[in-house]
């Protein structure tokens, strides 16, 4: 395997609190402490740039098997490479939905295939993500996966959940919760309030993640199980989960940028590119999750890559389903919406887009420029201003809010294992 | 005869479609309550037919049950010697893909020049806009706007009292649904009246307030004060969801009696969008009283339609 040398960068390793200008080897798939005397293979140039571990996103949704006109694993990873992202964590609301071990083989399978980002299938928590039974928790490890979710959907019955969160210690694994209780959010399209009644839409109240998130938190705590909390949106939630953190409880949070970047009076148009579950908040509520990811009450920086075809997504708001695709704007976005105002610094972002993600999913080789670990690592131009197109996104659907935005920020070379797979501007570069 | 409205108002219109009255200035709602009433008189003559519209089709696209809205628009039409022709979908069998676009570009595809259209999702009407070359009118979608049912009630409480300065008009039952409500919220207030809604907090959301209006529970307090109470219907199946508890106890509350009228104004004014549930929003003696404007409002609707086919279709610079 040819080594390469990364060169003159800045190096970004939050996990060795490492922010300085130096090489960075690669060597037989792993980060080498140095060219052990030998010159490089291969020389990537990073002067102006940022040499980071792979970005980690936790939450994406490839929608294979099953909703293939939407996104393959393939494409979806693809698509995650585009964005600088090397590991994405697959959410199981497939169809069939990701429940068994052979289930989460399949979804490993398919991402070693694809050969792009790496691949990991996140399990169900409950069989057939009915809500009822739990799931086949042990063997869906076996299988691959690196966390239980029945997202899409809440785990609504609490004996359940606290049960979910009891036996999901014998794995050290973490229950993701897509926190929303549902008789509060019957027949919603967006964030209930004043832009919902104006508008003649159903609400989406914001009580009903919150109540969710203060359930959920109560448990984690009489079961010493780990809890993460998706895509954050409401100000309470962000409140409830520092002070479950602050009594010492295992919750961990996630926000996404669609929650710190737009809000529900986008819906004024009626484009169902700002329809998405949870919905678009409140200016207020925008400005608690960026507080939260400011103090590290969320921790987590992901997408919630939801794919649409096109012909389901631009339909009757009623009709389109939630969701919008995120991996190629998760960077741009967090550098014009976080970094760039101030909010986060450089350090702080990839911190949360790397090291904290892989100990979320218990990945030790991954996060980390650390010498031994896997050799993922994202160059980033953070300078480079561009224009999102949604028709160029490499992703199979287009469904994105974000599309004519003027960003800044984006993945210059991106390396897989010891390989660069991705290039900006290179031959399997659409953009 | 003039073919023409003897007075047209010296005003260019420029807007292609109608999806709402929010989006209209007061100079464009007077317009069209100016161009409505000169129409009105069209009504009356023997031969209710002037040829302004003539060589032009409008399709009425239904995506919900309707006959009033729709024989409305259909008689506003041919009126003004338009082609007219009805599509009627259930709304089920449009339910999958994109066929709520595919079957307007369809449509379009036939010749067409304005779409008036109905569509229980907020918004239908905008998407479809953006899809097809026609004129779009909004016949109501979903509980967002029902923009001409707001201008004919505009145009009944302005035949009845002259202007809306200083006016109270409150408006009465399902608010959190109706897009009846909504239109009538933005062209009052931009008309300058005061608007009140009135109902329980379960229909009525305080959110509104942010609005402009003023939101009351209880409307023996607030009837003295009202100079227009607009009744809108309520749909028995909020009852089912529990946003009420009896169809009874919502009547105790909110349906306008006899008692009630007499204690309000003398000169008051109570419309109802209509289809009424006798018993319910309004006793019979009230819906028939010497207060109601109801069958002057549909006389109204054909006016105000056909004003706004006009502005849409016969002297809009675009279509030509």
């Amino acid at each position: 395997m040819p080594t390469i040398q990364i060169t003159g960068g800045r190096v970004i390793d939050p996990s060795r609190d490492l922010d300085a200008t130096g090489d960075v080897w690669i060597r037989d798939g792993k980060i080498a402490p140095d060219g052990g005397g030998e010159p490089a293979d291969t020389v990537v140039d990073a002067r102006g740039l940022i040499v980071a571990p792979g970005l980690i996103d936790v939450h994406v949704h490839l929608r294979e098997p099953g909703q293939e006109e939407d996104e393959t694993i393939a494409t979806g990873a693809a698509a995650a490479l585009a964005g600088g992202v090397t590991t994405v964590a697959c959410m199981p609301n497939t169809l069939p939905p990701i429940d068994t071990q052979a289930a989460a083989e399949f979804v490993v399978l398919q991402g070693q295939r694809a050969r792009q980002a790496n691949v990991y299938p996140v399990g169900c928590v409950s069989k057939g993500r009915e809500g009822k039974e739990m799931a086949t928790l042990g063997q869906l490890v076996a299988g691959g996966a690196v966390a239980f979710t029945d997202d899409g959907a809440p785990v609504s019955n609490a004996g359940l959940m606290r049960r979910a969160l009891e036996y999901s210690k014998m794995f050290n694994l973490v229950i993701m919760q897509h926190c929303q209780v549902m008789e509060l959010t019957d027949g919603g399209v967006m964030n209930e309030g004043f832009e919902s009644t104006r508008l003649g839409l159903g609400g989406m109240p914001a009580a009903a993640e919150d109540i969710m998130v203060a359930r959920d938190i109560r448990l984690a705590e009489i079961t010493g199980g780990r809890l993460h909390v998706q895509h954050i949106s409401t100000a309470r939630a962000v409140e409830l989960v520092r002070e479950g953190k602050k009594r010492g409880i295992r919750v961990t949070a996630e926000a996404c940028p669609h929650h710190f970047s737009l809000t529900d009076d986008r819906l004024r148009t009626f484009d169902s590119n700002f329809k998405m579950n949870p919905p678009l908040r409140t200016a207020e509520d925008v400005a608690a999750v960026i507080e939260g990811l400011k103090d590290d009450t969320i921790e987590i920086l992901c997408t919630d890559h939801a794919p649409h075809a096109r012909e389901k997504k631009m339909r009757e708001l009623d009709h389109a389903p939630f969701g919008i695709v995120g991996l190629e704007t998760l960077l741009p976005i967090t550098v014009t919406h976080l970094i760039e105002p101030g909010h986060l610094t450089w350090p702080q972002a990839i911190r949360k887009l790397t090291i904290n993600a892989a100990n979320l999913l218990n990945l030790p080789r991954k996060g980390t420029l650390r010498p031994g670990a896997d050799a993922d690592v994202t160059v980033i131009d953070p300078a480079l201003a561009w224009t999102v197109e949604a028709a160029r996104l490499r992703s199979k659907s287009k469904n994105t809010p974000y599309d004519g935005w003027r960003v800044r920020g984006r993945a210059h070379t991106v390396i897989v294992g010891g390989e660069i797979r991705y290039a900006l501007g290179g031959a399997d570069d659409v953009a | 005869m003039t073919a023409e409205p003897s007075d047209p108002a010296p005003f260019a219109w420029t807007r292609k479609h109608l999806l709402g009255l929010e989006e209209l200035s007061r100079e464009e709602i007077t317009a069209i309550l100016d161009t409505a009433e000169a129409f009105s008189e069209v009504s009356n003559r023997s031969r209710k037919k002037v040829p302004a519209l003539q060589g032009r089709i409008v399709f009425n696209l239904f995506f919900e049950n309707s006959t009033r809205t729709r024989t409305s628009f259909s008689l506003a039409a041919k009126r003004l010697s338009a082609d007219v022709q009805d599509f009627s979908a259930n709304v089920s069998s449009i339910s999958k893909g994109e066929t709520f676009i595919d079957t307007a570009k369809n449509i379009e595809a036939m010749g067409c020049d304005v779409m008036v259209v109905r569509h229980p999702t907020p918004g239908a009407p905008h998407l479809l806009s953006q899809h097809v070359q026609s004129s779009i009118i909004n016949a109501g979608d979903g509980a967002h706007e029902h923009p001409t049912q707001g201008l004919l009630d505009l145009m009944t409480i302005r035949r009845a009292k002259g202007s809306f300065e200083g006016l109270t008009v409150a408006l009465l039952g399902d608010i959190a649904h109706s897009r009846v409500a909504r239109s009538n919220i933005w062209g009052l207030l931009k008309l300058g009246a005061k608007v009140i809604l009135c109902g329980p907090p379960t229909l009525v959301p305080r959110s509104m307030e942010r609005l402009g209006c003023e939101v009351a529970y209880h409307l023996d307090e607030i009837l003295p004060r009202c100079d227009v109470v607009n009744v809108l219907r309520i749909q028995f199946e909020r009852q089912q969801r529990g946003l009420f508890p009896s169809v009874g106890e919502y009547s105790q509350f909110y349906m306008m009696t006899r008692e009630r009228v007499r204690k309000a104004k003398d000169d008051l004014l109570i419309l109802a969008p209509g289809p009424i549930n006798r018993g319910v929003e309004l006793t019979p003696e009230v819906a028939d009283g010497d207060h109601s404007a109801i069958l002057d409002q549909v006389h109204n609707g054909l006016a105000v339609r056909m004003a706004v086919l006009y502005f849409l279709s016969g002297k809009n610079p675009d279509a030509e």
